[in-house]
């Protein structure tokens, strides 16, 4: 007995015809020769306030939101400063006053003016601790505001050298007074305004945000007029996005994907260092109190090797916490990979590959590219001159509270991004004892350190800066591994303007 | 009877609801990593700490926080998100029906698919086919559902895109709806570009959720079916001259189903909980994908408000799986 079937060739061909074109119907087009620009994008937005709470010192949503806000100081893409909407901004002689200069002829996106009064309420809130700004201990620095046309002139309460630089850096958007005060925190939450390029069109949680060109932009109105910013968190779909034409341009995916899809027709891609570098704190407990230990720990590490083999190559390799680009890059400081050194250094402390120095270095497991797979990698090249680490895992959140408490491993791998490039932001807060993210808490560096987080005089700060750098390296405090490279590949229909800070910005997206 | 039943169920519902929500709030608290650390700025001092602390509540101690916490549940306020800055309540019922379409579509997808194998596994029992079909189910269930979503992406993403990758409905839609089920609402609506880009969007991951289920389906169903067709009575259906389909269908299903419904009820709770780490391969803002981003920022009045709703379903569901048991099964019902 035999069944028989009443689908036909035909009718399974017509049926698989229908069932495609119903579902292509919901496929969204490429922005390919269109007004229109997708981009897959590696971190939801959570809020649309940023200037408050954990999302406004977020790195990687400062992107979205200078889409749609402005900062006080803009940023060009190779870091250095340029005016947002302050066109003109310094500090008085003696230090105790400042002025900032208020670009005219703004709008906000509901069309309102954008006034003086605008940046001191920023600035106010700002600064206020109930408003939860996560960098109220810089902006409480300045207050007592005066306007005089569009000058405004502050008291400096407390004298901040990287101030200005401060605005061009987390949480330093200029949200609208009037407009905020109407509607209320919810109520921006669910229709927020800027001044930016870009107006949000729609939002989704979770899903998407659609923006529109806003036309009156003071900076011209971008190239396209709308952009959808799709949030896609897991890098794999990021890669099936951008192959499959449903979005335009990606980033952060694995190094040996980008290199297979810029090899592809159609596609193209920008790899250019970041702000972003990965290195290894040392605590000063246990046997990294022992100098010799924590240089010929350093000593042994081959960067090279790690990024030309683990990373493809994409990655420089760093002697110190200030990255090429940095204000305070001092190429004159090396430090070299030499086996035989660190093999002595051991000795002389009594360790040896027979006799190995044995401690627990902690790292992330796919938070950075390799980031497991390096911590691997230099176990094995510590092993080789009597080294026996131990590798624990750790998440995001708990490595935050071990160093935030001070009770990380004596090693913990970890990133620190600094895309202002100020080196009070790099090697000053992860080196100054009392901030609640340094690990190696020792006096000479706070003596040091300490008295650059006031120095007036440019020069010399940053001359101080390159001076602690090197004496880190001298001591072994720190181990630098690299300045990492972001990946982003595009449609060649595009053209992207790459960013050292790490901003992927849609208004830097055009036509080739 | 069956009121009696529903009593005690909503009873030790609310008990277990209970317990679970004060085994996840000592748990999210005890658990390494805190939300105040993460978003420490670097020059903080003790104070600003203190200060940050005292904001978002966690320097009062744990049963004074967990008495705040749940007088607010028990009045529907289950708190604000700390990254997202919503209402918990409205944050998480905003995403349950994206869910809960995506999971009701999985099984929609894993009865029928499942369903039809072990008809035919039955129908050809005792033949190649039903090796066959053995070891293609023993495959599919072997295969984890996450693996299933990236072979779907590779296959209808990529090598030939003709379904979409990630989130939920096309960006460029409006879509002004009263509720976020935008699959069921769209075909009451007569919105036939949401429905197609919602199905769109929902076939992949619900084929990932599915497979592994209906694999299960499918053994479970024609072992069922296998046992219940040499009974007296199917073989009197074939003496009166039904064929061989016809008595499975209409003589042996409706008797073998019952244990396997028992099956599905159970393996729905564990759908749901799968749709956490499909939702997040598609980029789909379902709850899973929510929870993730949850535990990763460790925005505990966020986690506490999705581990309650999800045990909350799970109950809900388990109950409702129990009663229609019940109901089907008539020495249950009249017992």
């Amino acid at each position: 007995m035999t069944a028989k079937s009443d689908l036909t060739r035909r009718g399974f061909i017509g049926t698989s015809a229908a069932l495609t074109a119903l579902f292509a119907s919901g496929i969204p087009l490429s922005a390919q020769g269109t007004d229109s620009l997708t981009i897959a994008y590696n971190v939801p937005v959570q809020s649309w306030d940023p200037t408050t709470g954990p999302a406004a010192v977020n790195p990687a949503l400062q992107s979205i939101y200078l889409a749609v806000y402005d900062r006080y100081i803009a940023q060009r893409p190779d870091l250095t400063f340029d005016a947002g909407l302050l066109t003109d901004w310094g500090f008085s002689d003696d230090k105790t006053k400042l002025t900032m200069t208020v670009r005219e002829g703004v709008k906000w996106h509901n069309g309102d003016d954008f006034t003086p009064e605008d940046v001191i309420w920023s600035l106010e809130r700002a600064a206020n601790p109930d408003t939860g700004n996560p960098m109220q201990f810089v902006w409480s620095k300045i207050g007592n505001f005066t306007v005089d046309g569009n000058v405004i002139t502050a008291d400096v309460l407390s004298f901040e050298p990287a101030l200005f630089k401060w605005m061009a850096f987390l949480t330093a958007f200029i949200l609208p007074k009037k407009y905020y005060e109407e509607v209320g925190a919810e109520g921006f939450e669910k229709a927020p305004i800027g001044t930016g390029p870009y107006m949000v069109d729609a939002f989704e949680q979770g899903a998407y945000v659609r923006l529109k060109a806003f036309a009156d932009y003071w900076g011209g109105a971008p190239e396209f007029e709308t952009v959808t910013v799709k949030f896609v968190t897991d890098a794999a779909s990021r890669v099936a996005e951008i192959e499959s034409g449903n979005s335009d341009v990606t980033s952060n995916m694995p190094y040996e994907e980008y290199d297979r899809l810029i090899a592809k027709d159609g596609l193209s891609g920008e790899a250019i260092p970041v702000t972003d570098i990965g290195m290894i704190f040392l605590n000063d407990i246990d046997v990294m109190l022992d100098k010799n230990v924590r240089l010929a720990a350093h000593h042994a590490i081959d960067k090279q090797l790690i990024i030309d083999r683990l990373l493809r190559g994409y990655g420089v390799p760093l002697a110190t916490l200030e990255a090429p680009g940095y204000a305070a890059y001092d190429d004159s400081i090396t430090f070299d990979y030499d086996v035989e050194k660190a093999k002595e250094l051991l000795a002389a402390s009594g360790y040896s590959t027979d006799n190995p120095v044995t401690f627990t270095i902690q790292t992330t497991r796919g938070f950075k590219p390799k980031d497991y797979e390096m911590i691997q990698a230099i176990v094995g090249m510590w092993r080789k001159v009597g080294i026996e680490a131990e590798i624990e895992v750790y998440e995001i959140a708990k490595h935050y509270e071990l160093r935030a408490t001070d009770t990380l491993a004596p090693a913990a791998f970890y990133n620190w991004g600094n895309s202002i490039g100020d080196p009070s932001t790099s090697t000053g807060f992860s080196m100054f004892g009392p901030s609640p993210h340094a690990v190696w808490d020792s006096p000479d560096l706070i003596e040091k350190i300490g008295p650059l987080f006031v120095e007036p005089d440019e020069d010399n700060r940053i001359q101080g800066f390159k001076d602690v750098s090197r004496y880190i390296a001298e001591e072994g405090y720190v181990i630098p591994i690299l300045q990492y490279v972001m990946p982003v590949v595009y449609a060649s229909s595009l053209a992207v303007t790459p960013y050292t800070s790490g901003d992927l910005l849609p208004q830097a997206i055009t036509k080739a | 009877m069956l009121l009696k039943t529903v009593f005690v169920r909503l009873l030790t519902t609310a008990i277990t609801l209970f317990g679970v929500a004060v085994v996840v709030f000592t748990l999210v608290r005890v658990a390494p990593g805190n939300p105040i650390s993460m978003m420490l700025p670097p020059g903080a001092t003790e104070e600003d700490i203190a200060a940050l602390t005292a904001l978002y509540g966690f320097d009062k101690s744990l049963p004074h926080q967990f008495m705040i916490w749940i007088g607010g549940v028990i009045q529907g306020d289950f708190g604000t998100s700390i990254t997202l800055r919503q209402p918990v309540d409205e944050l998480v019922l905003g995403r349950l029906p994206a869910t809960l379409e995506l999971s009701l579509m999985a099984l929609l997808i894993a009865l029928a698919l499942g369903g039809l194998v072990a008809v035919i596994g039955a129908r050809k029992r005792s033949t190649g086919t039903e090796v066959g079909l053995d070891l293609t189910t023993g495959a599919v269930l072997s295969i984890p559902d996450f693996l299933w979503g990236l072979i779907f992406v590779l296959l209808f993403g990529v090598l030939w895109p003709v379904l979409s990758i990630s989130g939920r409905v096309d960006p460029r839609l409006d879509i002004d709806f009263t509720t976020n089920f935008y699959f069921f609402e769209g075909l009451l609506r007569g919105r036939w570009d949401v429905v197609s880009s919602t199905f769109s969007h929902m076939l992949m991951p619900a084929m990932s959720l599915a497979l592994p289920l209906a694999a299960m389906i499918a053994q479970l169903l024609k072992q069922n079916l296998k046992e219940v067709l040499n009974q007296d009575y199917t073989t009197l259906a074939r003496v009166r001259g039904f064929s061989e389909t016809s008595v499975i269908l209409r003589e042996a299903l409706q008797n073998a189903a019952l244990p396997t419904l028992a099956l599905v009820g159970v393996q729905f709770t564990f759908l749901i909980g799968g749709t956490v780490i499909v939702e997040r391969l598609f980029a789909y803002e379902g709850l899973g994908n929510m929870a993730i981003d949850a535990v990763i920022n460790r925005d505990l009045p966020l986690i506490q408000g999705i581990v309650l709703l999800f045990a909350a379903l799970f109950t809900v569901i388990n109950l409702l799986v129990d009663l229609s048991y019940t109901f089907l099964n008539p020495r249950l019902r009249n017992g």
